[in-house]
């Protein structure tokens, strides 16, 4: 009976050590992660400005953002760059996937990984780079466009509001479809061969199999996708900061929600009032991540069958 | 002989259609590169398509404003060591969650799912206001630290531990005398060195990559990385066109470098979280 439990008693010892492996992580993320969080919770109750004693000041810091014109303007502006980026780079990323899965093309490894590269590469330098092909009358692209004679040519690119938050859009379109074409592509290579099968027999073509036997079998790649592009899209900050010297001109036409929040936090030293900012932009994020991942379950679910 | 045609032509298209996307892809990067070497009058009066010659004028200007090589030091002491440490704790973490049967393991292994949907950007003004009080803005520490909580690198090194490490090879380790901690030392983490290096990979280019962390955090000119320095430097430089365009050169460069080499693992390790 004795050196049973002592047996027991030193595989229980055995599985704790389990524990002690996994303890540095939760002790980094007590402190640096999740601390940080509760802290600007905390914040978003009260007036300061990181110099005199913080005031309480109940929810007045909120009442003042569902009234902050520029708040809003600022959502609206970073969900408007996230859509004009994430609808052509879905369907880009599926024609990619359709066209590398069904056809053995040579060099397909090497056309993904290029077209993979732009994500790489520091988000802060190609805002500068893009920065530099279009700002001035004898930036590259003007002068392109001068020799081609379109009429109008040069432009002040980065006066037309328009014109800035499509260059975001196209920035970031540009930036992520090589990712989103690598993931779905890794979720139909997942998929069993023999459901193919089936389709073939059935005298399917290649366009009918993937539309309706391979898109809805990758749907959850595609809810994964969905979910952590509005997570990332809505706190864009890098280019659209560097594009524009950190003011989303003109006329904030590109200001996102990230860059109003560092603004009042680092710049005006609002940490109260920035720290609000992240709270309701935290709300946002997370109704958005539940009404995609809601919207697509639905969608999925008059398909599936299953 | 008419599907043949027809075949091929579809062939046609799609190369034509990959080929425009490739330049699309790399033609920025390639204008980038070439301006460099081009004088500022250079680049404001033709457009450029093969090399110059007036890189070292270019560099002289571009030195002479800011010493690009020291945000390249300082991004590097960010990215080592942040890049070491979630190697090896990401592969310690993963190592307990896979291998050990201890109490509240699946939720704390939710704890470690749930942080990966954390915002970021939302916690900047807690995280700024606790290095300070913690006095440790203007410091290496910061970054290097929170590379020991990488929920994603814990996520996909526990899926190749749980794979490639059989129970009998620890309990054949256990019998010759190894603890625990030997165990892992020893055994799992040259087992997994691959899976690691993958995550390394990947997360050095993260770090290398981050704006706003040490846009917060390094308040000290001295102390600017490189994706911070490139963010000020066209109020720096005004119209050096072609400083400007080294500058960005010297950031991007290595990347590519790096990536040409490591492309594979760079892939592989993209897919981590999208197969459920």
């Amino acid at each position: 009976m004795l050196p049973k439990t002592g047996k027991k008693k030193k595989l229980k010892n055995r599985e704790n050590s389990g524990l002690v492996f996994i303890s540095p992580f939760f002790l980094v993320f007590a402190v640096f992660g999740l601390y940080p969080v509760i802290y600007t919770i905390y914040l978003s109750f009260y007036k300061w400005d990181g110099l005199a004693p913080s005031v309480f000041i109940g929810i007045k810091n909120f009442h003042r953002l569902l009234t902050d014109k520029v708040f809003f303007l600022s959502v609206w502006n970073t969900f408007r760059i996230w859509v004009c980026n994430f609808i052509p780079q879905m369907l880009l990323a599926l024609v990619l996937s359709a066209i590398f899965t069904f056809n053995k093309l040579k060099g397909m490894k090497f056309f993904r990984a290029a077209y993979y590269l732009p994500n790489l590469i520091t988000a802060a330098s190609v805002g500068l780079l893009f920065n530099l092909l279009f700002d001035g009358d004898k930036s590259v692209v003007n002068y392109i466009l001068t020799i081609l004679k379109v009429p109008g040519a040069p432009f002040q690119f980065f006066n037309s509001g328009i014109f800035t938050t499509g260059l975001v859009s196209y920035i970031q379109c540009w930036m992520w479809f090589g990712y989103t074409t690598v993931i779905i592509m890794a979720g139909i290579t997942a998929i069993d061969s023999s459901v193919y099968d089936a389709a073939m027999v059935d005298g399917a073509s290649k366009m009918q199999t993937y539309i309706y036997i391979t898109m809805p079998l990758i749907k959850p790649t595609l809810v994964y996708m969905m979910i952590t592009s509005i997570i990332g899209g809505m706190q864009l900050f890098d280019v659209p900061a560097t594009l524009t010297n950190g003011l989303g001109d003109p006329r904030k036409s590109i200001l996102t929600t990230s860059m109003y929040l560092y603004n009042q936090g680092f710049k005006s030293h609002n940490y109260g009032y920035a720290s609000a900012i992240s709270v309701g932009l935290f709300v946002i994020i997370a109704i958005l991540s539940i009404f995609s991942f809601r919207a697509m379950q639905n969608k999925g679910g008059t398909q599936d069958g299953n | 002989m008419a599907i043949r045609k027809k075949v091929k032509s579809s062939t046609i298209v799609m190369y034509v259609f990959l080929i425009l996307l490739l330049l699309l892809s790399i033609v920025p990067f390639y204008l980038v590169v070439i301006n460099s070497t081009h004088s500022s009058f250079d680049i404001v009066t033709k457009l450029n398509l093969l090399p110059g010659k007036s890189m070292g004028e270019n560099y002289t200007t571009m030195q002479s404003h800011v010493n690009i090589w020291k945000g390249f030091l300082n991004s590097l002491l960010i990215a080592v060591p942040y890049t070491a440490f979630t190697g090896y704790f990401g592969a310690l973490t993963a190592f307990g969650f896979a291998k050990y049967r201890f109490k509240g393991r699946n939720i704390l292994f939710g704890v470690v799912l749930a942080s990966m949907m954390i915002p970021a950007q939302v916690s900047i003004i807690g995280f700024y206001q606790l290095n300070l009080k913690l006095h440790l803005l203007n410091s290496y520490i910061p970054f290097a630290i929170t590379g020991i909580s990488n929920a994603t690198a814990v996520f996909f090194l526990r899926g190749i531990i749980e794979q490639s490490i059989p129970n009998s090879m620890m309990e054949a380790a256990r019998l010759e005398g190894c603890s625990e901690f030997m165990i892992f030392n020893r055994i799992v983490l040259p087992c997994v060195t691959p899976g690691v290096a993958t995550m390394c990979i990947f997360n050095f280019v993260s770090c290398w990559n981050n704006y706003i962390g040490p846009l917060i955090i390094m308040t000290d000119s001295e102390k600017y990385t490189m994706p911070v320095m490139i963010a000020m430097i066209k109020g720096l430089y005004l119209t050096n066109y072609g400083a400007m365009y080294l500058a960005i050169t010297i950031s991007i460069v290595p990347i590519i470098i790096v990536y040409c080499f490591f492309s594979k693992y760079i892939i592989n390790g993209l897919t981590v979280g999208a197969e459920k």
